[in-house]
């Protein structure tokens, strides 16, 4: 059903050099201390890393708590921040299909899409042959997805420990991961532009609507590096 | 906040699950090949870097209490980090942490 070979391989991704354990880790650290104090039990942390897994949804579903927002504000406001996973997806999976195997592997493993997952397979998936692609994706899902409910549980139960100062050191971690992996990614014009006029016009929209910054800003840029770099033969 | 918390959790993973999801409803369509595709990689990259500029320039939560020219030298040392030690992703976060929290400390 899965190849053992190429799960494990996408498995040890989590190891060496570029492993984005550390920065995972550090920020569901903050995720679990965040719910704890906010009055999750820990099986109802564990849960919400389960399901949701993607930080900054479940940072806006912690702050819309706190402001006693309704349900559908709740659903509102995470679908927005989350729905970058809309172009992240699509800019994946094409590389992934195969016909000789099953859609449920695609829909269940897009459940994994995020950031560092994200960054990893776009970096690694020339070596793996089109057809294994998806088993290796999965390995390296479980690995990261892992990572992030462990870290969680971590995070609730030492909740008591971590000060400010220790929160402060935990919330640049994650950034500061992205930002090299960005810089790592960019190797041809398109990609390039992408992310330096995202860069530039993310926090430019923001003076319009701190909500839809990113969805506007990453529109905008994302399609003037397009038209720029088929322009120019990407 | 008398709403149940299950309830929220399943709501929020359901407004993740929805891009996901459609995500890869139209990716079925899409040959990696496309001019599609290569729009979509656009956008995926331009997005992730106007979250990741906004996350640092606009911060909410800790990261706001540290004075956005700190967060700045934080980032360009960093990146000189990464670049020092041939692209490793370890050191410049681990640096990133122990410089922010001798910088909020000390300054």
């Amino acid at each position: 059903m899965i190849d053992t070979k190429y799960f494990l391989k996408g498995f040890k991704s989590i190891k060496g050099v570029g492993s984005p354990a550390i920065a995972l880790g550090a920020s569901f650290v903050a995720i679990g201390a965040l719910l704890k104090n906010l009055g999750f039990t820990i099986q109802e942390s564990i849960f919400s890393t389960f399901l949701t897994y993607a930080l900054p949804g479940s940072l806006v579903m912690a702050e819309s708590m706190l402001i006693g927002a309704s349900l559908i504000n709740i659903f509102i406001a995470v679908w927005l921040v989350n729905a970058r996973l809309y172009p992240m997806t699509v800019a994946l999976m094409p590389l992934l299909m195969h016909e000789n195997q099953p859609r449920w592997k695609y829909y269940l493993s897009c459940h994994f899409i995020a950031v560092s997952s994200w960054l990893i397979m776009k970096d690694n998936y020339e070596n793996i042959e089109k057809e294994n692609r998806i088993d290796f994706w999965i390995g390296i899902g479980t690995a990261t997805w892992s990572v992030a409910i462990f870290s969680t549980i971590i995070g609730y139960v030492a909740s008591d420990f971590l000060n400010k100062d220790i929160l402060i050191g935990l919330a640049i971690i994650n950034p500061i991961y992205f930002i090299c992996m960005m810089i790592g990614a960019m190797k041809t014009l398109q990609i390039s532009l992408s992310v330096i006029l995202g860069t530039i016009l993310g926090p430019v929209f923001y003076f319009l609507s701190p909500e839809w910054c990113i969805l506007f800003g990453g529109f905008v840029a994302g399609t003037i590096a397009f038209l720029l770099g088929e322009k120019s033969g990407n | 906040m008398a709403t149940n918390i299950i309830i929220v959790i399943l709501v929020t993973s359901l407004a993740t699950y929805l891009s996901r999801f459609l995500g890869v409803v139209s990716a079925e369509k899409i040959k990696e090949t496309s001019k599609m595709f290569r729009w979509f990689n656009c956008l995926a990259y331009s997005t992730l870097a106007a979250l990741i500029a906004r996350i640092v320039i606009f911060p909410s939560g800790s990261l706001s209490e540290i004075d956005y020219l700190i967060r700045f030298v934080v980032v360009i040392l960093s990146v000189g980090v990464y670049y020092l030690t041939k692209k490793n992703l370890v050191y410049p976060t681990l640096f990133s942490a122990i410089i922010l929290s001798i910088f909020s400390s000390y300054l």
